[in-house]
């Protein structure tokens, strides 16, 4: 199991998310994002930080990277693309994801660990039951999702909604409970066919007891299971 | 005659204005022996500036030890290195932002920070972390308010971008910081010990290579006409003198020199901070005793018809230089290319010992380099105590009425606890991204941020951890500069012990008035020396560090503000400790004794609206004791939490406990001192630790051959915190007390906070 992790110029997280990767036991390898080359991944990682700065729009310079054609072509092939915070920004940028995520709410960055629910949904890299509530850390200026009515009602029936910001025993807050101000608490999404990937929190930070607990490692293994189970 | 020719009778009145002083003219022309040219006169100005040149601090700070077996580079560098074991270096160093934030806040801060990092990954160190010390006014004017969200936005702002965690600081909100306040950024940096970089030019026929942003008019005189003056009413006029942060570029230009120090491509690396081109190239050269021949109009310009003078001395951010050899060229600015970064040559290495500056053809400055950056003249400044001190210094609290019912002290002891001087941080840190590296084991709220060594991602680790902490109570400083020097000293000496980390080397950042006003000249010189005396009882050495003076606004000083970045080790960074209250049962401990201080104490500002008497004392044997106890403790294993005792005393440092471990507890107050003093003296000496039952036996032998005293004072448990018959306050009281004022000061005025946010 081999995962490629893309780096932006401005790209924070790319290290992050192959030491977690590797702390599982799986391998891992650096994408540069004017390569083009994306054989010998099993599944592709699209990182947290700044890319370009998030000058313009939070992903709108880094949709237009060379591999990001790869990466549609990659994704249309049903293989697994997971966007993580500024890579979930990139994937709704490159319309690989509906939707877009706006400046939070109280207009201020947010860093704290976060209780997040899993939903029924069609994704096929989380494999916890839906219900479970993970402990995972947020970090961005620009989570607050947001997405038509006709979108939102679509994404309901298809099971695109992954996750959802909730309280510590797995209740919605009452009136939206989400940190960043995200319609309907969406903390993470799925396309229709649940290959695609892109959630604001960070699960590389929440691989590893000593920083940040273990719940992020279901992230990581899912996707390893799930391709070991195609290939076999 | 040109431009650059000035006349003999105009030239020392330019002299004048630009801060420098007729004495210092003269000592310019005869260096040269003529009358200096334009670009001369303001690379001079620049450099013999306050900030760039510490003409009136040199001496002083000659009473630092530097000396270590594990110090690699001590002051003089871009920062200081320490080794920190099985072939890893620390690179750390702390620095002022101050005037450039009081006049324009966020972009002040995020510059700051900007600054501190490019000083670390100058000496070939990946930056993986920073800290503020942060000084307001009280939040109560929108002013303050204003200062004080902006500059944590900025910090968040820039530090966020990078991909560097912002794990700890401090901040206080003081009167005394009004009209000056103060931001201090720290950043430390991960290297192994072979790939240290040192900016020394060398190899004449060498190039000089300009890498990363163009060059514009932004903080010109940025060093001299801002951070060298005091504030007066002109201080908004200085806007343009403040830079402007591009994060994302300085993003491009960490990985771009990291790779090319790895790939062996450089001879020298130096940032361009304070006086730009100027002070980078001018130091790089004397310390490798080059000269240099650069040509202004090979640098990459962002404005039209710079002059010379303005090119070399302009702060524009987010440059480096580089000397590469001619053979390396190509692979130098491959790398740059890769990461889209502009790098060009701008002159060449030369064995004249002389920095000649061209326009062209055309010869604008010729002097010795090395009089640039050594021969400034150094001051001897005259010193008298402060007319204040002897009046404050008299005052006794117990001559006030002090509250000594339950009732009245549960009530003081919240509102200690919703003291913006003590409350929790959250806000300020939440802001931060304080994980990415996933190296912070002990998060922003604990005594001091504790980092895994190791390079994530890369696949190198170690067993081994870094604790540091940034620390000073102005208010201590000002009642007594050197005790209160030693008490910032000891306090993050404890905080980084209360994690386990031994304590290794500091940096600092001293903070003071207009050094040519004894009264001022005389705390600081009080505050060096008490700080080396602290620095000298712990054998802990002074890497680096940063002087600002002239912080003061309308001829009124701050408080003496001597900041300490204290880096500690922990040989095995398991084995760390945090503050907060574990378990059911388990005794609570205080090592070290309360005595009657409340002198200078948050009790006596909160309760009483004072700020006066005589700070707590400090016996250094007794301190390095007790952190060598606590250290030796939590390695093996035998306590479960532990808190040092600072402002607010031994209730506060209880309560935090507490609130940290969302556990109660019971205390009994030990009884020999009035009430008051016995929860809110601010005594040093002392740390709050909990054992389990078991182990107290072996936590009193232990205690007992250091010499510290060792007290049972209660039990964890609960959801109250009682003490003796003192005190008594539930866990939700506290938290409702501590944890919202911040959030609460800040958004006190909603309407008018908007309308500043759409003036800016």
């Amino acid at each position: 199991m081999r995962f490629g992790v893309v780096t932006f110029p401005g790209s924070n997280c790319e290290q992050d998310v192959v030491h977690a990767v590797n702390h599982l036991g799986f391998d891992a390898g650096h994408i540069w994002h004017g390569d083009t080359d994306l054989s010998g991944y099993d599944a592709i990682v699209l990182p947290g930080g700044f890319s370009y700065g998030d000058y313009i729009r939070c992903g709108a310079v880094a949709r237009f990277s060379p591999v990001m054609s790869e990466i549609v072509r990659y994704a249309e092939a049903g293989r697994p693309v997971i966007g993580i915070c500024n890579g979930f920004q990139i994937l709704t940028e490159a319309h690989m994801l509906p939707g877009a995520l706006l400046r939070n709410r109280g207009l201020k960055f947010i860093c704290k660990t976060v209780h997040l629910r899993a939903e029924e949904s069609a994704c096929r890299w989380l494999d916890v039951p839906a219900g479970t509530v993970l402990r995972v850390p947020i970090n961005h200026n620009e989570g607050n999702y947001i997405c038509d009515d006709e979108t939102l009602a679509r994404m309901r029936e298809n099971g695109q909604i992954v996750l959802r910001y909730c309280e510590p025993d797995g209740t919605l807050a009452e009136g939206g409970g989400a940190p960043n101000g995200a319609l309907d608490d969406i903390a993470g999404i799925c396309n229709e066919r649940g290959n695609v990937f892109g959630l604001m929190p960070h699960p590389e930070r929440a691989t590893d007891p000593m920083s940040g607990g273990t719940d992020g490692a279901h992230f990581f293994t899912a996707i390893a299971r799930r391709v070991a189970e195609v290939a076999s | 005659m040109t431009l650059e020719t000035l006349s003999p009778e105009l030239a020392p009145t330019l002299a004048v204005e630009l801060g420098l002083k007729l004495d210092e003219y003269e000592k310019i022309v005869d260096i040269l022996g003529r009358v200096p040219s334009l670009t001369e006169l303001y690379m001079y100005s620049l450099m013999w500036s306050e900030h760039c040149s510490y003409k009136h601090s040199r001496k002083a700070l000659r009473m630092f030890p530097t000396q270590g077996d594990h110090v690699l580079q001590g002051p003089g560098e871009n920062a200081g290195v320490i080794d920190v074991g099985d072939g890893w270096a620390v690179a750390f160093k702390m620095e002022s932002h101050n005037h450039p934030s009081a006049i324009e806040p966020y972009q002040g801060a995020a510059t700051g920070v900007g600054g501190i990092i490019r000083d670390i990954f100058t000496m070939g160190a990946r930056p993986v972390a920073s800290l503020d010390s942060l000084r307001f006014g009280t939040l109560d004017t929108p002013r303050q308010r204003y200062l004080f969200e902006g500059a944590v936005a900025g910090i968040g702002g820039y530090g966020n971008c990078l991909g560097v965690p912002t794990v700890g600081g401090e901040v206080y909100f003081e009167e005394a910081y009004e009209g000056n306040c103060l931001i201090n950024a720290m950043a430390l940096g991960l290297m192994r010990k072979e790939n240290l970089t040192r900016a020394v030019a060398a190899g004449p026929g060498n190039l000089v290579l300009l890498i990363g942003s163009t060059t514009g008019r932004d903080g010109i005189g940025g060093a001299s006409t801002l951070a060298s003056q005091e504030f007066d009413e002109k201080a908004e006029d200085k806007r343009p003198s403040v830079q402007v942060g591009d994060p994302f570029e300085e993003k491009l230009l960490i990985e771009a020199c990291l790779e090319l120090l790895d790939a062996k491509l450089l001879v020298a690396l130096g940032d361009l901070g304070a006086a730009g081109l100027t002070s980078s190239a001018s130091e790089m050269a004397s310390r490798g005793g080059v000269g240099l021949d650069i040509d202004v109009t090979k640098v990459p310009q962002r404005e039209d018809a710079m002059m010379p003078f303005e090119i070399m001395v302009s702060e524009s951010q987010e440059r480096m230089l580089a000397v590469v050899t001619p053979e390396n060229l190509a692979a130098s600015q491959a790398v740059c290319k890769k990461w889209g970064l502009l790098s060009t040559v701008i002159g060449t290495v030369t064995d004249t010992g002389r920095f000649v500056v061209r326009e062209g053809e055309t010869v604008v400055a010729d002097m010795p380099a090395a009089t640039l950056a050594h021969d400034a003249p150094v001051y001897d400044p005259a010193m008298e105590r402060p007319a204040y001190l002897a009046e404050v210094q008299a005052f006794d609290p117990m001559t006030l009425e002090h509250p000594h019912t339950r009732e009245a002290l549960s009530a003081t002891l919240l509102e200690l606890l919703a003291s913006p001087n003590i409350c929790s941080r959250h806000w300020i840190w939440e802001q931060y991204d304080h994980q990415v590296m996933l190296n912070t084991v002990v998060l922003p709220g604990g005594d001091a941020a504790v980092l895994r060594i190791g390079d994530t991602g890369r696949g190198e680790m170690s067993e081994r951890g870094i604790a540091v902490s940034a620390d000073c109570n102005g208010r201590y400083c000002y009642l007594d500069p050197y005790t209160g020097a030693q008490i910032a000293f000891v306090e993050a000496a404890r905080n980084v012990a209360c994690t386990g980390g031994r304590p290794a080397a500091i940096t600092d950042c001293l903070n003071f008035g207009n050094p040519e006003k004894p009264e001022v000249f005389w705390t600081f010189h009080q505050s060096v020396k008490g700080l080396a005396d602290a620095c000298t009882a712990f054998g802990v050495p002074v890497v680096s560090g940063n002087v600002s003076f002239y912080n003061e606004s309308f001829g009124q000083a701050i408080y003496p503000t001597p900041t300490v970045g204290l880096v500690g080790v922990l040989d095995y960074v398991d084995d760390h400790c945090t503050m907060e209250f574990k378990a059911e049962g388990d005794a609570i401990v205080l090592l070290g004794r309360t005595r009657n201080e409340l002198g200078g104490s948050e009790y006596l500002k909160v309760h009483h609206g004072m700020v006066a008497g005589r700070p707590p004392k400090v016996d250094l044997v007794d301190e390095r004791l007790l952190t060598e106890l606590v250290v030796t403790a939590i390695r093996t294993g035998i306590v479960r939490s532990a808190h040092d005792c600072a402002e607010g005393g031994l209730a506060v440092a209880l309560a935090e406990c507490c609130i940290a471990g969302g556990i109660g507890a019971t205390v009994d107050a030990e009884g020999t001192l009035p009430a008051v003093a016995e929860l809110f003296s601010e005594s040093q000496g002392r740390i709050v630790v909990t054992v389990a039952p078991e182990h107290l036996g072996a936590l009193k032998q232990l205690a007992a051959t250091h010499g510290t005293p060792c007290t049972r004072i209660g039990t964890v448990g609960g959801d109250r915190l009682r003490i003796g018959t003192a005190a008594d306050v539930s866990l939700t009281e506290m938290r409702d007390a501590y944890l919202p004022t911040l959030e609460r000061l800040v958004h006190s005025d909603e309407t008018l906070q908007s309308e500043e946010l759409t003036d800016r």
